[in-house]
C-alpha cells in the first residue's frame, strides 16, 4: 500500500492534477440531487465507454470493404471464439445508448434542467443525441447486409430532394455515383473516427458544464428561477445542504451503471448479435429492407406522408424540430422547474412518446407494405370457399393470382395496403366492386387492362360472397327491386 | 528589459506568424476541399454514364418484362458483389423497349415485378406502378425511373452508370438531350 501511495505521490509532483480531481469528486452537489432520477447521464457514458471497448475489438476482425465486410462479419459471429458476443454487446450497447440519452433528455427536460444558467449543457447535448443516432446509423451501415444497402439507397433518396445541390449531397454521400465500396469506407470513417471523436470532445464539455455549474437542484413547486437570483441562491443551497458528490450521490450512478451493463449483456447472451441479414448483392431484390429499431419510426411517417407533403416535410421537418430543441432554453430559460406546474410540458412529452411509440409499433409490422408472397403462400380460408359455386371458386383463384391478396387480407391473413375484405359484400354493391377493380382509386392500382372480362366476372362474383352470416349484403338504394345480386350473373366490364 | 519598441515588434511577428500560417492553411485546403469534393467532381464531369449492353434482344421477349443485370461502368475492384446492379426490361412490342431502374421512385428500394397483376410493387412503403412504369398507388410521386436504350447489333445496351434518385432532374432531361442530339 505504501508503494502505491509513493507512486501517486511521484506522479502528482509531476501531473499536478490530484488536487482537481479531488475537489471535482468532492464538489458538492444538493442533497435531494442524490436521487435516482439522476443516474442515466452517467449510465450513458458508460454504456459509451463500452461501446468505444467493443468497437475497437471489432475492428480487429471487421474489413471495411464493400466486397469483404459482410463476410468478415460471418467470420466474426461463426469464425471467431465469442466474436459473436462481442458483436451482440456492441449492437445491444447501441440500442440501450440510443434509450438512454432518450430517457436522460426526458429527465432534464421535466426537472427544467436546462434552464438558466445550464442552457450551453442542454444545447451541447442536443448535439450529442444527434451524434447518438449518427452513430446508431452509421454502425448499422457498418453492419453490411442487404438492410444496410438499401437503407443507403432510402437516405440517398432523401437527401436526393434537397433542392439544387440534392444530387451533389448524394455523390458526397455515397462517395461516388452508386451505393459501392466507397460508401462503406466514408460510413466507416464516419463511425470510427469522425463521429466518435466529436462524441469525446462533446462529453468532455458537458460533463465540465455540469461540474462548473453544478447539477441541477431538485425542482420544487414554487422555486422559480431567475437569472439574477439563480446562482446566488443555488450557491446557498448546496453550501446549507450540500453533502460530496463523492461518495454521497455516486453509488447511485455506480449501481445503475451496472445494472445497465448487465442489462446489456443478458441481452446479448440471450438474443444474440444482430445480423447480418442477406449479402449486400442489389441484383438478390426478393428482400424487404427494415431499418433498425430506433428509426422504425421515421419509417412509419415515409408510409404516411402524402407524396406532396413528402419533400417538404423530409426537408422542413428535422429544421424545426432542431430549432426547437435549441431554442427552448432561450426561450424558456426562467421560470417554474417543477414537473408539478409545468403540464404543459408533462403533456408534449407524453403526446411524442404516445407518437413515436405508435409509429414504432406501425414500424414493426409495416401494414402500408404489400406481403409480397402472401398471393402464393398465404392461402384462402377454407370457410371461404365452402359450397360456393365454379364461377365463384374460379373468382377466387383470380383474387390469389393477380396478387390480391398481397394487399387485402381474408381472415386476417395477407397484406393490410387495402383494407380487409371478409366483409366487402356488406359494404359495396356489385356495381361499386366492379367499378373499383376496373378503375382502381383510393390507393388502389386499376385492373381494368390486366383483367380480362370472364377473370372480372369470376373475382366480383367471389367478393360478392364475401359477407358474414347474418349481414345483409349491400344494395343500390336506386334499384331497390334487387335485394341480392343475382350470383352468376355475366357482367359487363365495359364502363 | 523589454522596451515598447521591443514589444511591438514582437507583436508584429506573432501576428505575422498567424498570418502565415492562416496563409497555408489556405492554400493547404484547396487541395483537401477538391479531395473531399472529388465525387461531386466526378459526377458534373462525364464518364459516370455510358452504355452497357444487356445482352442479346432475344432475351426479352415481346409483350414481356424480364430481370436483368449489368455491371456498373465505374467500380473499384472492392466493390464486390455492389457494382452489380439490376433493372427491369419490358420489351412492348419487339422494337420499342422500357428499361426501369429497380429503384423505388420513393426512396430507391428493389421493386419487384408481378407478370400475372402487371404491376411492380415496392416492399418498403408499398408503391406501386403500371408495366408501363407509371404510378398506379402508393407515397411515389412519380413513375419508375427509366433508362435511355439503343439497340445495335442485336443487343440492348441502357445508358446507365447511376444510382437513380428522386430529386435528380436529369433523369428525365438526360434522355431528351440525347434524343436531341440523335435528331
Amino acid at each position: 500500500m505504501r508503494l502505491i501511495g509513493q507512486i501517486g505521490d511521484w506522479l502528482d509532483a509531476r501531473l499536478q492534477v490530484g488536487q482537481t480531481l479531488r475537489e471535482t469528486a468532492e464538489h458538492p452537489v444538493p442533497r435531494d440531487t442524490a436521487s435516482w432520477f439522476y443516474v442515466f447521464g452517467s449510465a450513458a457514458f458508460v454504456v459509451f465507454i463500452l461501446q468505444i471497448f467493443t468497437g475497437i475489438l471489432l475492428a480487429l476482425i471487421y474489413v471495411p470493404s464493400a466486397g469483404e465486410a459482410w463476410n468478415s462479419l460471418q467470420v466474426l459471429n461463426h469464425g471467431i471464439q465469442l466474436g459473436w458476443f462481442v458483436r451482440a454487446l456492441h449492437g445491444w450497447g447501441s440500442n440501450f445508448m440510443v434509450a438512454i440519452v432518450l430517457l436522460h433528455m426526458v429527465q432534464v427536460f421535466l426537472f427544467g434542467a436546462y434552464k438558466f444558467p445550464r442552457e450551453l449543457t442542454w444545447i451541447v447535448g442536443v448535439f450529442l443525441l444527434l451524434m447518438t443516432l449518427g452513430m446508431a446509423f452509421t454502425g448499422q451501415v457498418l453492419r453490411f447486409d442487404q438492410d444496410a444497402y438499401w437503407g443507403l439507397g432510402l437516405g440517398a433518396s432523401i437527401a436526393s430532394r434537397v433542392p439544387i445541390i440534392g444530387p451533389a449531397i448524394v455523390h458526397l454521400m455515397l462517395g461516388g455515383p452508386i451505393i459501392a465500396g466507397a460508401t462503406l469506407s466514408r460510413f466507416f470513417a464516419m463511425h470510427v473516427f469522425v463521429i466518435p471523436g466529436l462524441l469525446i470532445a462533446f462529453v468532455a464539455v458537458h460533463l465540465l458544464m455540469v461540474v462548473k455549474l453544478g447539477i441541477n437542484d431538485w425542482p420544487m413547486p414554487g422555486r422559480v428561477v431567475r437569472k439574477a437570483t439563480y446562482v446566488q441562491e443555488y450557491h446557498e443551497l448546496t453550501k446549507k445542504e450540500g453533502v460530496p458528490f463523492f461518495p454521497a450521490a455516486v453509488w447511485k450512478d455506480l449501481c445503475f451503471s451496472a445494472l445497465i451493463l448487465v442489462a446489456v449483456a443478458a441481452c446479448a447472451i440471450y438474443f444474440g448479435p444482430f445480423g447480418p441479414s442477406g449479402r449486400p448483392d442489389p441484383t438478390i431484390i426478393q428482400t424487404a429492407p427494415r431499418p433498425d429499431f430506433f428509426f422504425l419510426w421515421l419509417y412509419a411517417v415515409l408510409s404516411f406522408l402524402p407524396p406532396s407533403m413528402e419533400t417538404p416535410a423530409l426537408l422542413i421537418g428535422p429544421v424545426i424540430v432542431l430549432a426547437g430543441l435549441l431554442l427552448l432554453p432561450f426561450v424558456f430559460g426562467e421560470g417554474e422547474k417543477s414537473w408539478r406546474r409545468r403540464p404543459i410540458a408533462v403533456l408534449s412529452i407524453l403526446l411524442i412518446a404516445v407518437v413515436l411509440g405508435e409509429l414504432t409499433h406501425l414500424g414493426t409490422f409495416t401494414p402500408w407494405s404489400p406481403v409480397m408472397d402472401a398471393w402464393s403462400s398465404d392461402s384462402i380460408p377454407p370457410e371461404f370457399l365452402r359450397n360456393r359455386s365454379a364461377l365463384e371458386r374460379q373468382g377466387a383463384l383470380v383474387f390469389q393470382e393477380k396478387q390480391c391478396h398481397n394487399c387485402h387480407a381474408l381472415d386476417h391473413v395477407g397484406g393490410k395496403r387495402g383494407p380487409e375484405l371478409d366483409s366487402v359484400a356488406v359494404r359495396r354493391t356489385q356495381d361499386q366492386l366492379i367499378r373499383q377493380v376496373i378503375q382502381g382509386g383510393g390507393n388502389m392500382p386499376a385492373y381494368g387492362k390486366n383483367l380480362s372480362p370472364a377473370e372480372t366476372t369470376a373475382l366480383v362474383s367471389f367478393l360478392l360472397t364475401l359477407r358474414p352470416e347474418g349481414q345483409p349484403a349491400a344494395r343500390d338504394s336506386s334499384n331497390v327491386g334487387s335485394l341480392q345480386p343475382e350470383p352468376g350473373k355475366p357482367i359487363s366490364t365495359q364502363p | 528589459m523589454t522596451s515598447p519598441d521591443d514589444l511591438s515588434r514582437r507583436t508584429l511577428l506573432m501576428k505575422m506568424g498567424i498570418l502565415f500560417n492562416g496563409i497555408i492553411a489556405a492554400v493547404l485546403a484547396v487541395p483537401i476541399f477538391r479531395y473531399i469534393l472529388s465525387p461531386v467532381a466526378q459526377e458534373r464531369g462525364q464518364g459516370v454514364q455510358s452504355w452497357l449492353s444487356l445482352g442479346e434482344v432475344g432475351q426479352f421477349p415481346t409483350g414481356q418484362t424480364r430481370f436483368a443485370s449489368y455491371r456498373n461502368p465505374v467500380v473499384n475492384p472492392w466493390d464486390g458483389k455492389t457494382g452489380d446492379i439490376a433493372c427491369w426490361v419490358r420489351n412492348v412490342d419487339g422494337k420499342t423497349f422500357q428499361v426501369f431502374a429497380i429503384n423505388c421512385a420513393h426512396l430507391g428500394c428493389p421493386v419487384r415485378w408481378f407478370a400475372q397483376s402487371n404491376l411492380f410493387m415496392c416492399p418498403c412503403h408499398g408503391g406501386v406502378y403500371y408495366q408501363d412504369g407509371s404510378r398506379a398507388s402508393g407515397p411515389p410521386e412519380r413513375g419508375l425511373f427509366e433508362y435511355d436504350y439503343k439497340i445495335e447489333e442485336g443487343k440492348l445496351f441502357i445508358k446507365a452508370g447511376e444510382m437513380p434518385t428522386p430529386g435528380q432532374k436529369k433523369w428525365s432531361s438526360l434522355v431528351t438531350l440525347e434524343k436531341r442530339r440523335c435528331v
